[in-house]
């Protein structure tokens, strides 16, 4: 153990080899952000008008669907990392912990009701066409 | 029995109130901004478009009358241009970051370009954007 010193006390309670677990996961995600974002924004320019006619067609085409559920987990565990961060610096007291809880299902349940509309919008229309 | 050392009197290091605000801290600021704002408002605004969108055409045109329908387009614009810039800004500053995560880019003056460049880069792609978006109202206006 350590001499006393509040170096010594701390020492060997630190990381347990995961220190950079959070560090590199914002990386990850946020090449896989810019990446999908770009292809989100374009998509958006190309997309040539914003009805329900319009969005819902862009939205049946696989090319359009899984990217954009990739899209969704990337981002919301990018945000869930970020709004951590942002809490875990402002939030000194016992709070800390609920904000972090309420971050983490926020992200969880906006990430659930973003792939289930983009399948269910998606199927959907398919169904539709082929009943046709 | 060992007691705990009085705690001794540890430097404080010096925080924002000591600096002149520079295109740096303003970058990083913004950053955290930005990044905030786009997962709680983005996140929310874009999950309700995408369930409108499944829940089918009267949900989907219900959406879009909070934002374009007559005396509501205003918020559409403030919020559209608000979040893309966001995103755009979020995007350029993220990409800066992972120069200065090689370690390159320290320097004074390059990393004060840096950061002002990642102004430059957003303001200049929602220009672009919302300019793509809104092609035929500005060229029919300027008709």
């Amino acid at each position: 153990m350590g001499d006393g010193t509040e170096l010594g006390r701390v020492r060997g309670l630190g990381s347990a080899q995961e220190g950079a677990h959070h560090w590199w996961r914002q990386r990850v995600t946020a090449g896989s952000n810019l990446f999908f974002l770009a292809w989100f924004m374009i998509s958006l320019t190309r997309l040539g008008g914003f009805d329900y006619g319009s969005v819902h067609n862009w939205i049946a085409s696989a090319w359009v669907a899984v990217p954009l559920i990739l899209l969704v987990i990337s981002t919301c565990w990018h945000a869930r990392l970020g709004l951590q961060v942002l809490i875990e610096d402002y939030q000194d007291d016992e709070g800390r912990v609920i904000w972090l809880l309420i971050a983490e299902y926020f992200l969880a349940i906006i990430a659930v009701t973003a792939i289930f509309a983009i399948l269910k919008a998606a199927l959907v229309t398919t169904a539709v066409a082929a009943a046709a | 029995m060992a007691t705990t050392p009085p705690k001794p009197e540890r430097p404080i290091s010096p925080h924002l109130g000591h600096y002149r605000m520079g295109p740096h801290m303003l970058t990083s600021i913004v950053h955290r901004i930005t990044g905030d704002g786009l997962a709680i408002v983005g996140g929310l605004l874009f999950t309700w478009w995408l369930a409108s969108l499944a829940a089918g055409k009267e949900s989907y045109e219900y959406f879009l009358s909070w934002f374009t329908g007559p005396g509501w387009s205003v918020l559409g614009y403030i919020v559209g241009v608000g979040l893309t810039f966001s995103l755009f800004q979020h995007m350029m500053s993220g990409i800066r970051h992972f120069v200065l995560d090689t370690g390159a880019g320290y320097e004074l003056k390059t990393n004060k370009t840096g950061s002002i460049l990642t102004f430059v880069g957003s303001i200049l792609l929602t220009i672009l954007f919302w300019g793509i978006l809104l092609k035929d109202v500005i060229l029919g206006v300027a008709k």
